[in-house]
């Protein structure tokens, strides 16, 4: 008689759900300075390793150690802590305006402000990030008015975008930031497209895509990865690992593989993985996939290895999914301590500094705030003329939706 | 001057917006060295080089999802989808991207970009190279929805879409490709070398998106086509000796409502007439129009001939195809209702 084998689903789970202690042992955190840095002109078979490994810069003493350090100044140092220490502000001051009713919904960076504030400066002006909606420091390291984004949150009557958009769907040409959707992926192959006319038109910029590790399961990420190794086009494409894909945890859309930034080796992508706490670590891997790029040699995939602390968006609330305290418990620490430590070790900062500069960016947001609510908030104020809703649809309105707006009585 | 068939024409109308604009790239499925599978871009890679004519993976989201990217930075994307019915994993970027990036940017960032698919049936292509899905673009604000019934047209109106600020969906009848078919699929097609809309300007000319032209003069009942069934319509038309007047819409959206609400309001009557299926079609939204602008100078209900609510079938396929039998029966209920 033959034995006949049941079977069985496999659904992942983390580590630790509510009430357990957080557990971070299975992340596998390498030596600062450990990982060895490639010439961009590297084969991508001869550095598979680095697709699950982790880049780091900073130490635990807040040294710069290794092969990827000492490639920012001072200066650069103090302006990328002070992007982030911006961000944070900025976060935390617009929650509190969502919790206010001023706007009707937030996401904010919370533990993931040097991803998007150190790739900002890998960048030049005239190349194009294709982003998600958690990377608003490429904005704020490239100086795009604070006020403008609160008109947007706010939906206010300045606001850039007439009321169009969810809060914090910035766009912005000028500043490199293509029209966030708030569909997921769909961004990652048209960051590929973008790239490609570049290349099409023998230019010299380049592009960057965004996307979350949840949304790495989605099509367009694998299209994306298809087009782009076809084509070699020169495109940085960017997955920003925070663990938590709101609820889910990251084990259900990485699956069997061991890192999200291994996708990449299936299509003959250089894949590498970075310590998305670190400021200069993040810089550093940004910089050699910006030089890939530039120099033609195609695209390249970074993992970044971040925790977001905060819920995914005010209309979340972890605490229902995973531990409270699990963020204290992540083992790469917080990327504003960890450069503030760096830059007092390295001479050129110190406490007293620091808390000076808080009450500076603190102060620099509140003279924000209010200019934007002087031109109203979502509820109160100035607001978009109703106008705006049927302007903008096509170049030129056509005649069935003006019947519609002089029907809506404007 | 030449005579082209309604491939060629459409072949020319990239032909010449390639030439005269280097930003005009074209792309898809086997759209490149070989020039196609119904080969509307044959020669063009060969002519103006494998960056801006080429192959792309069989991924129809990565062939939307680069074309948008391309236009945000700037170029004039004319891509190819095989089938419109391989469509479906490319309309989440046709529809919540292409169609809203002017919208959600508030023109900070615009998607120029043309969409070509063959459409409709009658090759024998069952149901998965039959399909007729322009309802599903109507329905979506912020495209354009074009359908050419011959060469003429589309070489006006492709070049047109290609020089269009936005999106613009270009559905090709591919059972017209060759000639004016009229649904008599047992007697040969009049090629289009023996068809006065076959006669196609060889340089450069466009023909306004949103303008319907009338096929034949009539008194007695509006019948409202596109595509294929123009030619449908008028073979009923000849075959009932009933005076119709047929409206080719060439473009479904935006409609122009002046034409087909003047011609009704003349002969009082109105068939429309579409090859895909019925419920919820686009054909219930022109007799939506029609009784909105012209209910007082209807003499009878409008009726619809479509193709029937299932799937394409294959081997039934002339009883499923809408031919002029159809709408000549309802031609005759009109008139005597």
């Amino acid at each position: 008689m033959t034995e006949v084998q049941h079977l069985s689903l496999h659904v992942p789970e983390p580590a630790v759900r509510p009430g357990g202690q957080p557990d971070f042992s299975n992340v596998k955190i390498p030596k600062a300075g450990s990982v060895p840095r490639p010439p961009v002109d590297v084969a991508p078979e001869d550095i598979r390793d680095l697709a699950y490994s982790i880049i780091r810069v900073l130490n635990r003493d807040g040294e710069a150690v290794g092969p990827w350090a000492g490639l920012l100044s001072d200066d650069d140092l103090l302006v990328g802590l002070r992007n982030m220490m911006r961000l944070r502000a900025f976060d935390a001051r617009m929650l509190m305006a969502q919790r206010q009713g001023k706007t009707s919904f937030y996401m904010q960076h919370l533990g993931e402000e040097a991803v998007s504030c150190a790739f900002r400066k890998a960048l030049n002006k005239g190349d194009m990030n294709f982003p998600t909606y958690r990377q608003a420091g490429l904005l704020i390291a490239d100086d795009y008015p604070m006020v403008e984004m609160m008109n947007q949150i706010y939906s206010n009557e300045a606001d850039p975008l007439r009321g169009r958009q969810l809060p914090i769907m910035y766009s912005s040409k000028e500043h490199g930031f293509f029209t966030i959707s708030g569909n997921l992926a769909t961004q990652y192959v048209q960051a590929v497209g973008w790239a490609m006319a570049s290349a099409i038109k023998n230019d010299t910029k380049i592009a960057a895509a965004w996307i979350g590790d949840g949304s790495t399961a989605e099509s367009d990420f694998h299209s994306a990865l298809v087009f782009a190794s076809t084509y070699k086009a020169p495109v940085i494409l960017n997955i920003v690992n925070n663990q938590w894909a709101i609820s889910t945890f990251q084990g259900i859309a990485r699956g069997g593989s061991g890192t999200f930034a291994a996708r990449g080796l299936g299509f003959g992508i250089p894949a590498l993985r970075v310590d998305g706490n670190d400021y200069l670590a993040v810089y550093a891997v940004a910089k050699w996939a910006a030089a890939r790029a530039r120099r033609n040699l195609g695209p390249t995939l970074i993992e970044y290895v971040t925790y977001r602390v905060g819920a995914h968006s005010t209309s979340d609330d972890p605490s229902a999914y995973r531990p409270k305290t699990e963020s204290e418990a992540w083992p790469l620490g917080d990327p504003v301590l960890r450069l503030k430590k760096h830059l007092i070790v390295r001479g050129v900062w110190s406490e007293e500094r620091h808390t000076q500069a808080e009450a500076e960016i603190l102060d620099e947001v509140i003279q924000a705030q209010k200019v934007a609510e002087s031109h109203g908030t979502l509820h109160a104020g100035g607001k978009p003329s109703v106008r705006d809703i049927f302007e903008g649809v096509y170049a030129e309105m056509p005649a069935h939706i003006r019947r519609q707006r002089q029907k809506a009585g404007y | 001057m030449a005579r082209m068939t309604m491939i060629e024409a459409v072949r020319s109308a990239m032909d010449v917006s390639m030439g005269r604009d280097d930003d005009v790239v074209v792309f898809g499925e086997d759209v490149g060295y070989f020039g196609g599978v119904f080969r509307a871009t044959q020669g063009l890679q060969a002519k103006y080089g494998k960056t801006r004519c080429f192959d792309t993976p069989i991924s129809e989201s990565g062939i939307l999802g680069t074309a948008i990217g391309m236009a945000a930075y700037g170029l004039k994307p004319c891509i190819e989808i095989q089938f419109a019915d391989y469509m479906y994993p490319a309309y989440d970027q046709i529809t919540q991207e292409a169609a809203r990036i002017r919208y959600r940017s508030n023109g900070d960032f615009t998607c120029p970009i043309v969409v070509r698919m063959p459409t409709g049936g009658g090759i024998f292509g069952g149901q998965t190279h039959s399909q007729s899905p322009e309802a599903l673009f109507t329905h979506v604000c912020g495209l354009k929805v074009i359908v050419p019934s011959n060469p003429f047209d589309a070489k006006g109106l492709l070049i047109a879409a290609i020089e269009d600020p936005d999106p613009v969906i270009f559905l090709e009848p591919k059972r017209l490709y060759n000639g004016p078919f009229d649904g008599h699929h047992e007697k040969p097609v009049t090629p289009w070398s023996k068809h006065e809309l076959g006669d196609v300007p060889d340089g450069h000319y466009t023909i306004p998106i949103g303008k319907a032209e009338v096929r034949r003069r009539g008194e007695a009942v509006t019948v409202v086509a596109y595509g294929t069934m123009v030619h449908v319509a008028l073979a009923a038309a000849e075959e009932t000796g009933i005076d119709a007047e047929v409206i080719d819409l060439r473009s479904l959206l935006p409609l122009d409502l002046d034409t087909i609400v003047q011609s009704v309001k003349k002969t009082g009557r109105c068939v429309v007439v579409h090859e895909a299926t019925l419920t919820s079609g686009f054909g219930g939204e022109v007799v939506s129009l029609v009784q909105e602008h012209c209910f007082y100078n209807l003499e009878a209900p409008v009726v619809r001939v479509t193709g029937w609510d299932t799937p394409y079938p294959h081997a039934q396929e002339w009883d499923y195809f809408p031919g002029p039998a159809r709408v000549g029966r309802a031609l005759q209920e009109v008139m005597e209702a």
